[in-house]
């Protein structure tokens, strides 16, 4: 089992004939991802990577049942990308584009409320099932099947968990990096909400960073919903100096808010088990297990 | 990007945000020519710094007379100006504004910033304008009211009233406090900035609403909307190395301690500054050179680090994903051959090709240290500061 994407998913690459939608596309493609159509306006009719390349998403899901859909448009026409994908009714759109203004994923988010369209991202590496799909820019091959969901705001930092848990025996049943922006689709606690009843998760890494109060929402949902998968989280930052940007839009200690200190206790008093390095995070979600 | 208050208000001006009268001024006798020109007896002498607090940081000055500008400016220009933003070390400052004094019944708080947790921009305002937001938001949250602004409908006149009714606004006072709002959000929204922050402004004895400080932050990505907002960059008021860093499309942050880190990825590169904090040492600064580690990137990144007196080590901590790391391997190896660095190199590369990466290292006649985790770099990156390799 799984969440998000696997065996159903069927990928239209909405940038396909770009540097980054070809390459990554290709890497997609190689790992076993489904990919069914590529999108790329005033393109349609062609053919790119062994896909048929289309001028708009609807066309993609009309002629190829495409139900998931990745990007990887340049940032001014990203947010008019995920609009065409949600009024064509896309389950899910997975951003990967970086640098797209807060305006407009204000707008964006506030155009997938009454729809059943689900986005992840922006700024994110995307979504993977090992051994199923691969939906992103993340390297495939340091990803093993098994029973750890793993979310995070960072992209490298992810790999790091991912590699941890390998090493330590474990594999990931979905891997989601939710993304660095201010603004973003799915948060910690949508992905709570799917870990929780996905029978193929038995324990969860939360991979957190200064910015924002995403990780004290997430503590206070696990405390409201009694989540009872163990949780191993780190927290990114904690020697960050507040008013600095670290790289991440989102990730800025602003107004005295977001810090490391404040997030660590909020996870810890939720029975989350934090850890201080981000070199014992496979380690502590083995003891978890075992528990 | 941040820019000065003169700055902001000359854009206040021109979406009709009422401001007070004033001209900006680089030298004393460019002080003198804005007082002469203004006819305003009384004025105040302001310094333009990136930071706020200047005026209990005596960067703010009451001038009563053409003397008391000269005097005043010849005071504050050039001064080391320390504020709870600045930080201990403080800013010069370089560049004054001007401004007709103001006759002030009633001083309030406004703002505008993006609200994560309700993905929208929420407009604030307080009858406690003067002092700083941050203590009245901890103290009593209950006094700053709060008005979400629709994606689609933008600030309504309905919600600009009742930011004007919660400040105690009555008749003509009403309407211009929301006139001031629903142009505050107008250049908000067209400008793509990412806070706004009027503190304060202010109920004149003539019952105008007006602004009489400005602070405005564009948002980095909307940038590419407003090619002219680029000119109004300060380049003084950012850190040199951080400057260059940009240039060379690198993300770098200078930090206090000693051992410089260079990292692919923002959040790995902020464990990576926690990991070496918990090993018992300091990180130098925030470095991401991004997704491509290529020669080029890695000897830039290596001359701003060692642009920094204070690094006695370099940590490289690389997760190759798409990059693979016998290249990173290689650009490492080659900027080391072209670049002097004078200090201990630990390595840590893992991902794809990690095992290719380590026969390159070792067989290289350069003296690395290689480290096969993430713990074990930063303990050894720690110890080499102390001279232990």
């Amino acid at each position: 089992m799984s969440v998000l994407v696997g065996n159903d998913t069927r990928l239209v690459i909405q940038g396909i004939t770009g540097t980054e939608g070809s390459f990554h596309g290709q890497q997609m493609i190689e790992y076993g991802t489904n990919v069914v159509a590529g999108v790329t306006p005033g393109k349609g009719g062609q053919e790119a990577l062994g896909v048929p390349v289309f001028n708009s998403v609807q066309e993609a899901v009309e002629k190829q049942s495409a139900n998931t859909s990745v990007i990887f448009v340049p940032p001014k026409f990203a947010a008019g990308a995920m609009m065409e994908s949600i009024d064509a009714n896309m389950d899910l759109i997975i951003c990967i584009t970086e640098g797209i203004p807060a305006s407009d994923m204000v707008k964006v988010n506030h155009a997938l409320e009454n729809n059943k369209t689900r986005v992840v991202g922006p700024n994110c590496p995307g979504v993977i099932t090992p051994g199923q799909a691969k939906i992103g820019i993340m390297p495939g091959f340091i990803h093993t099947p098994g029973n750890i969901g793993i979310m995070s705001r960072s992209g490298t930092l992810t790999y790091e968990a991912v590699h941890q848990i390998g090493t330590h025996g474990l594999g990931q049943s979905t891997v989601i990096g939710i993304g660095g922006d201010p603004i973003i689709g799915t948060t910690f606690i949508d992905m709570l909400e799917l870990f929780a009843t996905d029978e193929g998760t038995e324990g969860v890494v939360m991979i957190g960073e200064i910015g924002g109060t995403a990780e004290e929402e997430a503590a206070q949902w696990v405390l409201d919903n009694n989540f009872s998968k163990p949780i191993v989280s780190f927290i990114a930052g904690q020697t960050a100096p507040p008013g600095r940007r670290m790289g991440h839009a989102g990730a800025i200690i602003a107004g005295g808010k977001g810090t490391a200190v404040e997030k660590m206790a909020e996870l810890k008093k939720a029975g989350i088990t934090v850890v201080e390095s981000p070199a014992d995070i496979g380690q502590a979600m083995v003891s978890e297990i075992n528990k | 990007m941040k820019i000065h208050e003169y700055q902001a208000k000359e854009i206040f001006r021109n979406f009709d945000v009422r401001v007070p009268e004033g001209k900006p001024a680089f030298s004393v006798k460019e002080a003198l020519q804005a007082y002469d020109e203004m006819g305003s007896e009384t004025v105040v002498v302001k310094a333009q710094i990136h930071a706020g607090g200047r005026g209990k940081g005596g960067g703010v000055k009451l001038a009563h007379n053409r003397n008391d500008v000269e005097l005043l400016s010849s005071q504050i220009l050039g001064m080391n100006l320390v504020t709870h933003q600045t930080g201990p070390e403080g800013k010069q400052v370089q560049r004054l504004l001007i401004e007709t004094g103001i006759d002030i019944e009633k001083e309030f708080y406004a703002g505008i910033v993006l609200d994560r947790k309700e993905k929208k921009f929420v407009f604030m305002v307080s009858t406690e304008g003067g002092v700083e937001i941050e203590k009245v938001a901890e103290n009593s949250p209950e006094k700053i009211i709060k008005e979400w602004i629709h994606p689609e409908d933008g600030l309504t006149t309905n919600q600009a009233k009742k930011l004007g009714d919660a400040l105690g606004l009555k008749g003509s006072q009403l309407d211009s406090g929301i006139e001031i709002f629903t142009a505050l959000w107008k250049a908000f929204n067209n400008l793509d900035c990412s806070l706004m922050e009027i503190n304060p402004l202010v109920l004149t004895k003539n019952d105008e609403v007006i602004a009489l400080d400005a602070k405005i932050n564009f948002d980095g990505n909307g940038l590419f909307r407003h090619p002219e907002l680029s000119d109004l960059r300060d380049e003084s008021e950012e850190d040199s190395a951080e400057a260059e860093a940009s240039s060379y499309n690198l993300n770098y942050i200078k930090l206090d301690g000693n051992v410089g880190c260079m990292v692919n990825g923002a959040g790995l590169a902020m464990g990576t500054m926690d990991i070496i904090k918990l090993k018992g040492g300091e990180p130098a600064n925030f470095l991401d050179v991004g997704g491509v580690a290529n020669p080029e990137t890695v000897a830039n990144g290596f001359k701003i680090i060692l642009s920094d007196p204070n690094v006695q080590s370099i940590l490289i901590n690389i997760f190759g994903g798409i990059v693979r790391c016998d290249r990173v391997a290689q650009g490492v190896i080659n900027a080391m051959e072209t670049i002097s660095v004078n200090v201990p190199v630990v390595i840590r590369l893992e991902g794809t090709n990690a095992k290719e990466a380590s026969i390159l290292l070792e067989q290289s006649p350069l003296n690395f240290i290689v480290a096969n985790s993430l713990s074990d770099a930063a303990e050894k990156a720690v110890a080499a500061t102390n001279g232990v390799v």
